[in-house]
């Protein structure tokens, strides 16, 4: 335990003896307060039962399960190319970088690779879709914390994004695009300079959220020293992505690991922060879209020519094997664990998606805090209901 | 004007001054409502705001009131009903009691109330006992946190908003609010009048003491954490809809107006033109057409202050309820008390 965790816990065993002495005294007894299932700040519907004295958390506990819908179950009684439709859906606003782990575990289990203007495009539509992933939460952020106004620009600026998703793959939200072997189609004609022009207005976003939200006052003392992870407890608690880079740890796994993806073919920075509080979580998250435009742009420079398909029989049938794949998603580290029996569908399927992992520090972190960091705190963690049930 | 008045029998003075003043709330909180909550709001978050009902959807509080009117008066089965359903009456009454000691031109107004300012500050912390009983009568834990809330932020920034008037009351050497419009229009700048003697010049801390205190008084974002949509769901509100609801809405835009009246009244010179512009020395010699004139140059003043408070709420994230009270108590308290020592100070030396 860091001295931030230190002093946090010492708070609250201090507050926990104050409040102990009144209720003593005055008699008064907690609250049990239920945020959710349906309540706005929790996306969706996540529970979250709070013990509350006053306003002060005492102790809370996320409660989820209210939207499984059984992917893992349902993968079993589908062919390979069919699952893809189905993971679109878990982690919703960045739906295309559900499909890439899942395409890349098959591929690896029948030993193809896709041909490298395949791999640019996947990456490319992966970076485009943690832009509009990632953009939306900037957007949120202020909504949770009672700015109204940064969420319309999100929704605004959000929409060329998807634009621009629709554009190559015909679907704005579920594109069920990737294919084993490569892609479905080549880039349309023309999308390549509309991208451009795309990702410098997303940069003009990023600076507009920065000034209306980054740069208030009342923002940094709703953020700053709120929501502390320090960096142990972290990874103890095996949290990933901008969760676990807010905290100071330097992992990516767009970077850390070799997949067949054109990331490592290209300069860029993993963004850290050593603060571990929930303005480090989203500071973190604003820089990391403002890097992906500047990879998508790098990769359209190198786009190689090809084709963006490999060979590949017209009747899948994935050999006999276990395979795990994990890449870096918008949320956090996404993976799935495929088993194959040599069948045309997969045998079984685990899905380690990034929010289920990342909220389990909540009952750690709101011990102690005041109802509205709640709010804050479950905002910076930032997960998304389909990625925490599937 | 003072004739015509006295002509007409003491119930007809009366019924004329009760419409006259429900005009005088509903009024600015519809027009309010129309230009800053629908489309200034809507043209800073790059989108059109209501289009359809009306020419540019200035019809569309007509719709919306309507539309409350008609839904059915709900409220919660363990809910305390007399308290609950007499709460938001409670709310807009204070603002109503409120406009009736503000002027609107030199024999346009509702009581002459010697004790005006005291009055005003007094009884604009009604609205408080109207939203803490809606808190625990609601029978809902969110809405019992949002009325405790909203009752310690009031009462925490009730106090910087009356230390920030006692300047002016200082400097004015009056309480009644048509006098202190009469000094500051009356009022000179080392000697020169053209621009008379608003209080916002000299009293510059005061006013800004005073428009956060409003705008913590009327709960609006930075200091919205009584009702706080994304946390506590509307806090005191959650339980109330139809008119009852619509009466807590109304309720919210007419004191933010009321309360842009008074700030005007108190810094800005109020209805009044500089009185040296056309030779006037007292209230008695103001021409009579200063009645008409006198409750749009209010108004004007009123939506520019209004302007200020929205423009404020649409682009800041709110406050936490610790931070609020730290601010209140440690910053604008002590400000508030070094610009009343600074104002008597200042007034015994000139």
């Amino acid at each position: 335990m860091t001295m931030l965790g230190d002093r946090q816990q010492l708070a609250y065993i201090a507050s926990q003896a104050a409040d102990a002495r009144v209720n003593v005294e005055l008699e008064t007894e907690g609250m049990t307060l239920n945020i959710g299932p349906q309540h706005p700040a929790t996306h969706g519907t996540l529970r979250i039962i709070a013990r509350l004295d006053g306003e002060q958390v005492l102790w809370a506990e996320p409660s989820c399960g209210y939207m499984h819908r059984g992917y893992e179950k349902l993968t079993e009684v589908r062919t390979f190319p069919q699952v893809t439709a189905l993971i679109n859906r878990i982690d919703w606003l960045g739906s295309f970088a559900n499909e890439v782990p899942f395409i890349l575990a098959a591929e690896q289990l029948m030993g193809i690779e896709a041909p490298p203007r395949a791999q640019w495009i996947r990456t490319i539509l992966f970076e485009l879709s943690r832009i509009a992933n990632v953009s939306l939460f900037l957007g949120d952020l202020g909504v949770q914390l009672g700015a109204i106004t940064p969420v319309f620009f999100a929704f605004r600026d959000r929409e060329y994004v998807l634009n621009l998703i629709e554009g190559a793959t015909g679907g704005r939200f579920h594109p069920n695009f990737d294919r084993i072997g490569g892609l479905k189609d080549d880039l349309p004609a023309g999308w390549i300079d509309e991208t451009r022009a795309v990702m410098r207005k997303m940069r003009k976003f990023c600076d507009e959220i920065e000034g209306l939200l980054f740069g208030n006052e009342i923002f940094e003392a709703r953020t700053r020293g709120i929501g502390v992870i320090p960096r142990d407890v972290a990874l103890q608690y095996g949290l990933s992505g901008a969760n676990l880079r807010g905290s100071g740890v330097d992992w990516d796994l767009r970077r850390d690991q070799k997949l067949p993806m054109a990331w490592d073919k290209i300069d860029w920075k993993v963004w850290t922060h050593p603060d571990g509080d929930s303005y480090a979580r989203c500071w973190i998250r604003l820089q990391e879209v403002r890097e992906s435009t500047f990879i998508v742009e790098k990769l359209l420079d190198s786009l190689p020519s090809g084709p963006v398909m490999a060979k590949v029989p017209r009747i899948i049938k994935v050999p006999e094997g276990e395979a795990w794949v994990a890449t870096e998603n918008p949320l956090g580290e996404m993976g799935y664990y495929v088993v194959s029996k040599g069948e045309l569908g997969p045998f079984r399927v685990k899905i380690r998606s990034a929010s289920f992992n990342n909220i389990s520090i909540v009952p750690w972190l709101l011990k102690g805090v005041y109802v509205p960091d709640i709010i804050t705190i479950l905002a910076s963690l930032y997960f998304i209901l389909g990625d925490i049930d599937r | 004007m003072l004739g015509l008045i006295a002509s007409i029998p003491y119930w007809a003075q009366s019924l004329l001054r009760v419409l006259g003043g429900i005009v005088a709330v509903l009024l600015p909180a519809g027009t309010i409502v129309y230009v800053f909550l629908f489309k200034m709001m809507s043209f800073m978050q790059s989108r059109l705001g209501p289009m359809e009902a009306g020419p540019f959807g200035s019809l569309q509080l007509f719709a919306e009131v309507g539309k409350w009117l008609q839904k059915e008066d709900l409220y919660p089965e363990r809910a305390d009903r007399f308290i609950f359903k007499i709460a938001p009456l409670i709310v807009l009454s204070s603002t109503f009691l409120l406009v009736a000691v503000v002027p609107f031109g030199p024999d346009a107004w509702f009581t002459d109330f010697e004790a005006g300012v005291f009055y005003a500050l007094a009884v604009s912390s009604v609205s408080v006992l109207g939203i803490l009983i809606a808190g625990w009568s609601s029978a809902n834990k969110y809405s019992l946190l949002g009325g405790l809330r909203a009752a310690g932020q009031l009462i925490a920034y009730e106090l910087p908003m009356v230390l920030a008037v006692i300047g002016v009351v200082i400097q004015a050497g009056t309480m009644n609010l048509q006098q202190i419009v009469v000094a500051q229009n009356a009022g000179s700048i080392f000697g020169w009048d053209g621009l008379g003697n608003p209080y916002i010049l000299t009293q510059f801390v005061g006013f800004i003491i005073f428009m956060i205190a409003v705008q913590a008084e009327l709960t609006q974002t930075p200091f919205d954490m009584p009702i706080a949509e994304s946390e506590l769901v509307s806090g005191y509100m959650t339980e109330y809809s139809g008119f009852r609801f619509l009466i807590f809405f109304i309720g919210e835009f007419a004191t933010a107006g009321v309360f842009a009246l008074i700030a005007s009244i108190l810094f800005l010179g109020g209805w009044g033109v500089p009185f040296a512009w056309f030779g006037w020395t007292s209230i008695d010699s103001v021409d009579n057409w200063m009645n008409v004139v006198g409750p749009l140059i209010m108004f004007t003043k009123m939506m520019l202050l209004v302007f200020v408070i929205m423009w404020v709420r649409f682009s800041y994230p709110r406050f936490r309820e610790d931070q609020l009270q730290r601010f209140a108590w440690k910053v604008l308290i002590p400000l508030s008390l070094v610009n009343i020592m600074a104002t008597s100070v200042l007034k015994v030396a000139f």
